[in-house]
């Protein structure tokens, strides 16, 4: 972080709080810049509205709906099968996480109880969904401190790991596999061994990363004391997953409420006590690799033979039973969640989807950004690891 | 103890006046109560300040248009016991106003805003309640109501459009095959 305090004649500055405090464009002292909606800090479209003065931010406002298509309110207008391909698209870069809400969320209104193999495999895809998003967040966060080539590398064994989506579910970015009932299809022949290459390869490139990224002055400079984040906000504002667990609050869905085969798997979420957007880059490498050490162990404890998918009705005339739930899980960026309301006829009710950004990138992020520097902007969206389509719904 | 006794406890020691049969558990972890509108606001903060609840997790409305009432829903969970609760509160649909909740947790803010623009539920006092947060320059019934109709506003926005044209695809698949038989069929 460029420290504010560098410039030590403040005495051009207009005040920066406090009741002096009042931004007034025909000073001449402030400046009104729109940061995106295409910019490095996001993946996805969303607008900062900075008002600047110098190079220091003084208030912020995010302005989102660059991407809304709706999708709650088209849910209500499709049978629940019908929705299942449609919930994918609501987070473009881990997309299985929804299916999974989706799908855990109809099951349990409708009492279907899911084959143990399909638990297993839905773990599986989860905890891979888990690590492109880490690979892609990771070489973003580098890129938005200028370190591109970082980026590449993660880039490149992104793509392995979407090779495997591609050969167990058909699709590498969004997958259509979990659905209700259970999942579409077993693993394939020779799965495991490519696999398990693909994840030493991982493990290698993260050792680089370590020292490129992790031991860079450059970044470690910039990114230490930038949007420090202290522990009593993370209730008032719902903070959830890294954001949280960098904060020193360790909140962990998956071990917390626990969900699918979790239980049998062995680990301890990943704490963090430096709450800037260095601590959080740390904590979501070392969580990365948690994710590697997880799929190992379901690799290696998941049931071969057995259905993986439940009888279900005539999918096309499938009534649910009236009622209402929420159904949530602990995605890369924090806590996902489904609250689904049924009343008993063949279309869900209400379908409201919980994403962790909604929180982050409109509350959290308006109160972190005054104060910074203009150049650390993106870098300060990144930390906190935003989607904007699952803000719009 | 498990988590569905501890949740009752947990509610019992905040809130004695109320009766254990509104509690609607749907799982151990989970339960639903309908709540008067008037009280629940002072519900919520002591659930907050003394149970233990000290996450919303979401805020969102249900459109029951055949009841001509809104539901509200807060999920309020409790990370300590690994517990949710969701308060319901029913609104009447021809003058929907709640009172605001941002003094609790700011974020509720950016719910209510939402619910303003999607379903026209008003929340006196919620900060930036009337500026926009995803349907800019939006004229016409919050969208996310029963009685909006999304085809409906679909053929109008959107059909016809000036340079589009719709072709029936038979007739004209019929008029490239065979273009010499004036585009008859002569399969037959």
């Amino acid at each position: 972080m460029i420290r504010l305090d560098g410039h030590r004649d403040r005495s051009k500055f207009p005040p920066r709080e406090g009741d002096g405090f009042q931004v007034d464009l025909d000073s001449e002292k402030f400046v009104k810049i729109w940061h995106g909606p295409n910019h490095p800090g996001i993946t996805g479209n969303m607008s900062l509205e900075l008002t600047i003065s110098g190079d220091e931010v003084v208030d912020a406002t995010t302005h989102v709906g660059y991407l809304h298509r709706g999708f709650e309110k088209l849910m209500e207008r499709r049978r629940y099968i019908q929705c299942f391909p449609i919930v994918c698209r609501i987070c473009v870069p881990e997309p299985d996480f929804n299916e999974y809400c989706f799908a855990a969320a109809v099951e349990e209104l409708a009492g279907v109880e899911v084959p143990d193999s399909a638990l297993w495999l839905r773990t599986l895809v989860l905890e891979m969904a888990r690590l492109t998003s880490y690979l892609m967040w990771l070489g973003g966060q580098a890129g938005a401190f200028g370190m591109g080539v970082i980026g590449q590398w993660l880039t490149y064994h992104r793509d392995l790991v979407l090779d495997r989506f591609e050969e167990l579910t058909g699709g590498r970015i969004y997958h259509m596999y979990i659905l209700p009932g259970g999942v579409r299809n077993r693993l394939p022949e020779g799965f495991d061994q490519r696999m398990l290459a693909v994840l030493r390869g991982i493990e290698d490139v993260m050792a680089d990363v370590d020292q490129a990224l992790f031991h860079n002055a450059v970044f470690r400079k910039r990114a230490e004391g930038l949007g420090v984040i202290p522990r009593d906000w993370v209730d008032p504002y719902g903070i959830t997953g890294p954001n949280a667990r960098a904060a020193g609050a360790a909140r962990d869905v998956r071990r917390d409420m626990p969900y699918l085969k979790y239980p049998e798997l062995e680990f301890e979420p990943v704490i963090h006590h430096q709450s800037d957007a260095f601590g959080r880059a740390d904590l979501r490498r070392r969580d990365l690799l948690l994710t590697v050490d997880l799929i190992r162990q379901i690799l290696s404890r998941m049931p071969r033979s057995g259905s993986f998918m439940a009888r279900l009705p005539n999918v096309l005339h499938w009534q649910v039973p009236p009622g209402e739930t929420y159904v949530r899980s602990e995605c890369t960026r924090g806590e996902y969640g489904y609250y689904l309301v049924s009343d008993g006829s063949g279309y869900p009710r209400r379908v409201n989807v919980r994403g962790p950004s909604y929180t982050h990138a409109i509350a959290l992020l308006e109160k972190l950004l005054p104060g910074t520097n203009i150049a650390d902007v993106a870098g300060l969206a990144v930390s906190l690891h935003t989607y904007p389509p699952e803000i719009e719904r | 103890m498990d988590r569905q006794t501890r949740l009752i406890e947990r509610i019992r020691a905040v809130a004695p006046e109320l009766s254990t049969d509104v509690l609607e558990f749907r799982r151990p972890d989970l339960v639903f109560m309908d709540v008067e509108k008037d009280v629940l606001v002072a519900l919520l903060t002591r659930l907050r300040n003394e149970g233990g609840f000290t996450h919303l997790v979401l805020l969102t409305a249900v459109d029951w248009i055949e009841d001509k009432v809104f539901q509200l829903t807060y999920l309020i969970h409790n990370p300590e016991e690994g517990v949710d609760l969701g308060a319901r509160v029913k609104l009447d649909r021809d003058l929907p106003v709640m009172r605001s909740l941002h003094h609790l947790w700011p974020t509720a803010a950016t719910y209510q805003r939402e619910l303003k623009e999607m379903f026209g539920i008003d929340f006196p006092g919620s900060p930036r309640l009337d500026r926009p947060l995803i349907l800019e320059g939006w004229e016409g019934p919050p969208p996310y109501r029963r009685d909006f109709d999304t085809l409906r506003y679909a053929e109008e926005t959107y059909f016809p459009r000036p340079g589009r044209s719709t072709i029936d695809p038979e007739a004209h698949m019929r008029e490239r095959r065979y273009p010499d038989n004036g585009g008859g069929n002569d399969q037959a």
